[in-house]
């Protein structure tokens, strides 16, 4: 079986200015939201408490609302996830309550109300631990960037270490734009997932940038211009790319689909850049090496290989 | 040229067989266990504790499926839940408590698999239910306390020397001791100097008082968090011990914190309220007028003379000590073992604040020649530290209590002396609570996405890529192996991220065995033989590999480094499985390539779909 078999390059660089102007505006979109809306933080950085509960029959929501309002936590969120019966808790940081006691404290009042309540799972992180959280999620996403631009810029010549470091960025500040758009809670394991997607996705600017660089060398273009050794680099790594980002993909729906609770953002997140990093890294990446003016030059003076080697790739 | 030399295919054959020795444990499932340690440190879990673990057992009707004596603790395990229950009870009663009878889950892999160091993943608190709090310990009143102390030193030094101070006070962390004329100022910061050299000493002068101001220098101030924190974590571990937990884990983080984890806790308020308790300390006077062999027995017997209560010193002699609290251990600021000036004997040395010093003072004075004794209590016990006689008034502050003990014994009560209280507060900073059936559940969501995902991705590469498919899928479930066999053997913490994490290396490790399909079929389509298609794509792919996983481990570095708690195990899982999975998407399927079409000398076409 063969998806691809694409006998003609397909002129992806004959569209790039569309390409950059999707990509502006979806840019916009998510700085746009982030400025405005801001992201809906979990508790790992804002501090506080995250209840589970879950109950014999469902709940009366409003009822469990009552009962937290009574003791002094109006403004705590509770919400069903998943089950019915399944309640989620959030209660924000309250001046001078620091003790952990506070969630025994809620179970006690609820058992009160329903002796069947059953406690799942309790977060509770002090407002100075969330902070260094923050600041710790802030330094790896920093770390991150730096390694992998250091990394490109070694492995190959700087205009494709900026061309992905953008691209991939740019795929960061979207999944957290769409984590900002819709208000999800935007936790630790969602930060992982971004982090592991900006080293997956940037795989995926490696794998076509290698290609353009043998493809440069290939004696097949050598009377090629610049977009067209793009264009059949991106059209040869094609089929990889979808049936891997494809493979990936069906790993992170089953834990979308059985993961729960705790792994759904998570999931989540992997899903938005696992689709954003197939655009970004193949049609953001490519037109920004281009018009970096990137050129045969370049990559053949830095790779100095012996004639009969370069003899071989067709 | 698709022909791996012989060692290769041998050290494939050996990674494969020593990855499933490794898994091998991980199927086995667990066995409910009763875990026997000794709480203190003279006791020891020996092979006549076995014995008594095993007489209990018998006397108990109990047929435990085994007993062992491993790293420090007995371990019994059982059939059912219900056994293990009866057991934990029966050996509880039996042994009393001086030791820690816990609940616990055991492997259930044979003898021959552990003692090879082979175990089952280590399941974090997420998977297997429990309690992780993180607790920050007040320097700024460890600090205070240690200043109080030497407020007491300097009151005490001075009046010996006989050196005139119009006042000294402590403010905040820091020591003012006023003086009416430079010259005794002088004398005064001499001595100080010489007696206290942890102390930073300046001069001031204030309307009219001559004032010196002492500040602990940088170092001791170190010196002191450390100590602070090291006393917190013993008095802590002290604690867990009696919350019967199997496996607690209490450890430093960074300056001023510490993690406490307790595998399997359910009832996280109790666990709090151990945790946060202060042990509290008393001196009493013993009634000495009673202590005769008669009214001892009586007491005994259940009746007590009026005013006074019968408690037990640690090597079981009773002792009649009246109901009138002289101090409290809040008036305790240290106790150090130490050897008397004079004899030579070992002693403890405690220092009392500036309350406890005055009324120490005062009931000395009054009482010489009579006992006083120390009591500790704890989970609402009382016990005698030590009840030694009274040979003169004492003033300043600065108690010895000598005589009649060893040098162990000195170190043993000073160390109850301290850890009656901790040596400054803390506070839960963050607490993350599992129940067990959530547990559980994340074991089955983790192991299910896994397996679904691992089915969808197989079935898919073998329908595309048919024979070549199968050894891409095959080459997965060896990295799966892999990963799996070295989680376990490095015993890292697998956390339900953790899980995601080798759900998601596996998503992308096929990308590996992709690239090199694709090449292939490439090379096939670009007109060159089988053979030298299956060499190209192998090789042209590798630097592609290589490179795409460098990037990703960049990124699982920097999690690991500034992570914390579940998503560090996610960035464990990341790291690791990159690794494996480059040397089985690369090697592993390549060797099967090499056996299936490597020895064929006329390659028509590959099977690649």
């Amino acid at each position: 079986m063969e998806f691809f078999r694409i006998k003609k390059d397909i002129p992806f660089m004959r569209f790039a200015r569309m390409f950059n102007i999707i990509s502006l505006i979806t840019f916009l979109i998510a700085v746009g939201s982030l400025a405005t809306k801001g992201l809906n933080f979990g508790v790992d950085f804002t501090g506080g408490t995250v209840m589970e509960v879950s109950y014999a029959q469902p709940p009366q929501l409003d009822g469990i609302r009552g009962t937290l309002a009574k003791i002094g936590f109006g403004e705590a969120s509770v919400q069903n996830f998943g089950a019915a019966r399944d309640v989620l808790i959030r209660l924000p940081v309250k001046e001078g309550v620091t003790s952990a006691k506070l969630s025994e404290q809620v179970l006690a009042e609820l058992r009160k109300d329903n002796a069947q309540v059953e406690m799942r799972r309790v977060e509770f992180v002090g407002p100075q631990v969330g902070k260094e959280l923050f600041e710790s999620g802030a330094l790896a996403l920093l770390f991150v960037c730096i390694g992998i631009v250091a990394y490109l810029a070694l492995r190959f010549e700087w205009k494709f270490g900026l061309a992905a470091i953008i691209a991939n960025l740019h795929d960061v500040i979207i999944i957290v734009g769409v984590f900002s758009i819709f208000q999800w809670e935007f936790s630790l394991p969602v930060l992982a997932a971004v982090l592991a997607i900006l080293g997956y996705s940037v795989n995926e600017s490696v794998v076509v940038f290698d290609r353009v660089r043998e493809c440069f060398r290939a004696r097949q273009y050598r009377n090629a211009t610049v977009p067209q050794v793009l264009d059949a680099a991106i059209t040869q790594t094609m089929s990889r790319t979808i049936i891997t980002h494809g493979s990936t993909q069906m790993m992170v729906l089953a834990m979308l689909l059985f993961g729960g609770e705790t792994l759904f953002y998570f999931a989540l997140a992997l899903t938005i850049g696992i689709c954003f990093g197939i655009y970004s890294s193949v049609l953001v990446a490519s037109p920004i090496v281009m018009y970096l003016g990137v050129s045969r030059d370049d990559l053949v003076k830095i790779e100095k290989k012996p004639e009969n080697e370069s003899g071989a790739v067709v | 040229m698709n022909r791996y030399p012989l060692w290769k295919y041998l050290l494939i054959a050996l990674a494969v067989v020593v990855g499933m020795v490794y898994t091998l444990p991980n199927f086995y499932g667990e066995v409910p266990a009763v875990q026997v340690s000794p709480l203190r440190s003279n006791l020891k879990a020996d092979a006549a504790l076995m014995a008594r673990v095993e007489q209990t057992l018998q006397k108990a009707a109990l047929k435990p499926e085994g007993v062992v004596l491993e790293s420090g603790s007995i371990k019994a395990r059982f059939s059912t839940t219900d056994d293990q229950l009866k057991a934990k009870d029966a050996v509880q009663t039996a042994l009393g408590d001086d030791y820690v009878v816990a609940l616990n889950l055991l492997s259930r892999s044979p003898q021959w698999l552990t003692s090879i160091g082979a175990l089952p993943m280590y399941l974090g608190l997420d998977l297997r239910g429990g309690v992780h709090f993180l607790m920050q310990v007040d320097m700024k009143s460890a600090l205070a306390k240690k200043m109080e102390t030497y407020a007491n030193d300097i009151r005490g030094s001075l009046r010996d020397q006989r050196i005139q101070y119009s006042g000294i006070a402590r403010n905040g962390q820091r020591v003012t001791v006023n003086f009416r004329d430079d010259a005794t100022r002088q004398k005064a910061l001499q001595s100080i100097a010489k007696a206290m050299p942890d102390l930073d000493l300046a001069l001031t002068e204030d309307s009219g008082e001559f004032r010196i101001n002492a500040d602990l220098k940088i170092d001791a101030q170190r010196r002191t968090q450390e100590f602070a924190l090291q006393q917190n974590i013993n008095t802590l571990r002290n604690r867990v011990n009696e919350l019967g937990v199997a496996e607690p884990i209490i450890q430093q983080q960074g300056l001023d914190r510490v993690v406490v984890q307790l595998p399997g806790v359910q009832d996280t308020a109790k666990a709090k309220d151990i945790l946060g308790r202060t042990a509290t300390l008393e001196v009493r006077m013993v009634d000495d007028d009673r202590m005769d062999p008669a009214s001892l027995q009586q007491a005994q017997a259940g009746q007590l003379p009026f005013g006074s209560e019968l408690y037990y010193e640690r090597n079981g002699q009773p002792v009649l000590v009246k109901k009138q609290v002289v101090l409290t251990g809040e008036r305790i600021n240290d106790a150090q073992p130490g050897f008397d000036g004079q004899t030579g004997e070992p002693a403890v040395h405690i220092n009392l604040d500036g309350t406890g010093s005055r009324i120490f003072q005062q009931v000395t004075r009054e009482n010489v020649g009579k006992r006083m004794a120390i009591l500790l209590f704890e989970r609402g016990k009382g016990e005698v530290v030590t009840a030694p006689v009274i040979r003169t008034e004492i003033g300043g502050g600065r108690v010895q209590i000598s005589g009649r003990m060893t040098t162990q014994e000195a170190r043993d009560i000073s160390l109850l002396l301290r850890a009656g209280a901790l040596a400054a507060p803390m506070e839960i900073v963050e607490e993350r609570t599992v129940g067990p059936s959530l547990g559980a559940d994340n074991i089955r969501i983790g192991f299910n996405s896994t397996l679904y995902g691992f089915a969808a991705i197989a079935v898919f590469m073998i329908i595309y890529y048919t024979v070549v498919g199968t050894f891409s899928v095959l080459a997965l479930g060896a990295n799966l192996l892999f990963l799996v066999a070295l989680l376990s053997m490095l015993q890292a913490t697998l956390t339900l991220p953790g899980m995601a994490g080798i759900a998601l290396t596996i998503g992308m490790a096929i990308d590996a065995n992709v690239l090199i399909n694709e090449r292939i079929r490439e090379e096939l389509r670009n007109g060159n033989t089988p053979h030298a298609a299956i060499f190209a794509g192998y090789d042209r792919a590798w630097g592609t590999i290589l490179d795409s996983n460098v990037t990703t481990l960049i990124a699982g570095l920097a999690l690991f480094a500034f992570g914390s708690g579940p998503v560090k195990g996610f960035a464990v899982v990341l790291c690791l499985g990159i690794l494996t999975s480059i040397f089985s998407a690369v090697m592993v399927s390549r060797c099967m390539m090499n056996l299936y079409y490597g020895g064929r000398r006329k390659l028509d076409r590959i099977a690649i779909g």
